[in-house]
């Protein structure tokens, strides 16, 4: 018996994300297998070492060239039966999430995602996020094999306690022409998702309807530009106008875990809160001694905001001289 | 001309406080109101959309309580041409027996006469948030699927789907049949204009229940997060506290 991980991987090699779902699949005590899916770096590989594990199996060739869900699935299923696998799991991301639940439908297996912990293993029973966090459900996930999706920043990723000489394998998929009807057949370059920025930002400094409209931002983009930030915004913020979706945070939009966030005129609604709860520290600042946001944060500075921003501004622009 | 189902879930609006029922197995929103996702609010107005521009119709389903119809009425209210409320209860419902069900309308409607070229649904329901019935309900039906999907347009016999990959957009291109999972953030859905609602109101609503035997989603129970005790450090009030303010961004190493 062993869990099989589906790995994503970017520049840097293993992502993030599933560097916190390796650690998660340690903890449920099983042999941990990866899944690497199209090139495999030296990185790749030495990273997964670092995190334990024990084989890589690797799916590569013209099937797996552009982003296809099915394919994975394919993959994951191939994968799953060579391995012996009696969990699944893929971080809580677009790709872990379409991934597995197609796999889930193709092991006949239930699946629980966003999951933050294992409960027990024998029955697979986890705790799981539902209404965007501020919920958790406990559930047990019936059958021979469990599908799983870890949720971002559920835990953190850490490299075992030794390192692993992962035997690397070939892995032999059969991906008939139907799994390939929904492929990524484009990618239109020169429009960037903004999100992306907000996702891997170390300072996110965010506006709520407390900025009171469009022209209210020029004095929290010029602190975010002063800390190498960006800014983030509500849902009421986006859903009048005053500010693109793509800076979105929250629930429906991006979740961000920046090393400092600054929620400005942000009462603290639980869709905000399920999106930015996991920045390291939170300096609110707002007209509301009692909101949400100010009782949850780390720091408060009590005042309007189209005040106390342009003082900041103005000391952090006076100490650099 | 284009078919279009819509799927919705009546789900508790999260924007206030939430306490859970007495045998903490649901949540118990009374005092809360309810809503849809706004993944689904964006759904709805493809859907609305693509039935005006290829002079098709945009039908809405719901599976859940009786109470679901003020979801259904809000989605006529806004452009949809008809309702079919699947009465259960969702709580009882895992994501695979919601995907039956909805797939048993649509071969149902087929078997009647109309097919749905296009299912278009929410990525996740806002309250179980299991992300997985676009993708049940598509092999239920054997149909491609594509999730996360921000616009469509109906080219012929495919639609074309753009998602926001981490990259840039991604499209694809999908033949019809087939199934759409809409995240919001691609169009602005419209509110109901007063005639909309009066016209929603005489809408017949197709009412019936599901006649499979639900197996659930293996729920044991809700647990509500322990609320933090506040913990928050009020480093001063106005403009007086940007000194205060500065020392702190220079503590966590953000400024010098």
């Amino acid at each position: 018996m062993s869990t099989l991980v589906l790995v994503e991987t970017d520049a840097d090699g293993v992502a993030e994300t599933s560097g916190e779902a390796l650690t998660f699949a340690r903890g449920l005590g099983d042999p941990v297998r990866a899944l690497v899916i199209g090139e495999l770096s030296e990185a790749v590989t030495s990273q997964l070492s670092d995190y334990g594990v024990e084989a890589v199996h690797h799916a590569n060739g013209p099937a797996f060239e552009t982003y296809a869900a099915a394919a994975w699935a394919a993959a994951v299923v191939a994968a799953a039966r060579e391995t012996d696998a009696g969990v699944v799991l893929a971080s809580g991301t677009p790709r872990g999430m379409e991934a597995m639940a197609h796999s889930a439908v193709r092991l006949g297996a239930s699946m629980a995602a966003n999951t933050v912990e294992a409960v027990s293993r024998h029955p697979m029973v986890v705790n799981r996020q539902v209404l965007g966090g501020s919920v958790l459900e406990q559930m047990q996930v019936d059958g021979d094999i469990a599908v799983l999706t870890v949720a971002g920043h559920a835990c953190e990723a850490v490299p075992a306690d030794a390192p692993t000489t992962p035997a690397i394998s070939t892995l032999e998929v059969e991906v008939p022409e139907s799994d390939l009807i929904a492929k990524v057949v484009r990618t239109e370059p020169g429009e960037p998702d903004e999100s992306g920025g907000l996702k891997a930002a170390r300072v996110v400094v965010g506006g709520g309807r407390g900025t009171g409209g469009p022209d209210g931002f020029g004095d929290l983009t010029e602190l975010a530009e002063l800390l190498g930030g960006v800014v983030g915004v509500t849902r009421v913020v986006t859903s009048l106008g005053w500010r693109p979706h793509a800076e979105q945070v929250g629930q429906t939009g991006s979740r961000i875990s920046p090393e400092l966030y600054i929620p400005c005129g942000i009462s603290g609604a639980i869709q905000h809160w399920a999106g930015c709860s996991s920045a390291k520290t939170i300096l609110a600042i707002n007209t509301e001694a009692d909101a949400p946001m100010v009782t949850k944060a780390h720091y408060a500075v009590i005042g309007d905001l189209h005040e106390v921003l342009p003082a900041i501004n103005e000391e952090l622009r006076r100490r650099r001289g | 001309m284009t078919d279009v189902l819509v799927c919705l879930k009546r789900v508790p609006d999260a924007a206030g406080e939430i306490t859970l029922s007495g045998d903490s197995m649901s949540i118990d929103a009374r005092h809360v109101g309810y809503t849809v996702s706004a993944h689904e609010e964006a759904a709805v107005e493809l859907a609305v959309q693509i039935a005006d521009e290829t002079g098709g119709s945009a039908t809405a389903v719901s599976l859940g309580s009786g109470d679901a119809v003020e979801q259904l009425r809000n989605a006529l209210a806004v452009g949809c041409s008809a309702a079919v409320l699947l009465e259960a209860d969702a709580e009882a419902y895992g994501p695979a027996d919601v995907a039956e069900a909805l797939a048993a309308v649509v071969r149902d409607h087929a078997a009647n006469g109309t097919t749905y070229d296009l299912l278009l649904l929410g990525n996740d329901a806002a309250d179980s948030g299991d992300f997985q019935v676009p993708i049940r309900l598509a092999y239920a039906l054997d149909r491609p699927v594509v999730t996360g999907i921000s616009t469509v347009e109906i080219e012929g016999d495919h639609v074309t789907a753009r998602g926001r990959g981490t990259e840039g957009p991604e499209i694809y291109e999908v033949p019809l049949p087939a199934v759409v999972a809409v995240m919001e953030g691609g169009v602005s859905p419209r509110y109901p204009s007063i005639r909309g609602r009066m016209k929603a109101k005489k809408v017949k609503i197709d009412q019936s229940e599901p006649s499979l035997q639900p197996a659930g989603n293996g729920r044991i129970k809700l647990v509500l997060p322990p609320a933090a005790p506040s913990k928050v450090e009020i480093l001063g009030e106005g403009p007086e506290a940007a000194t205060a303010v500065v020392d702190l961004l220079v503590r966590l190493g953000v400024a010098r």
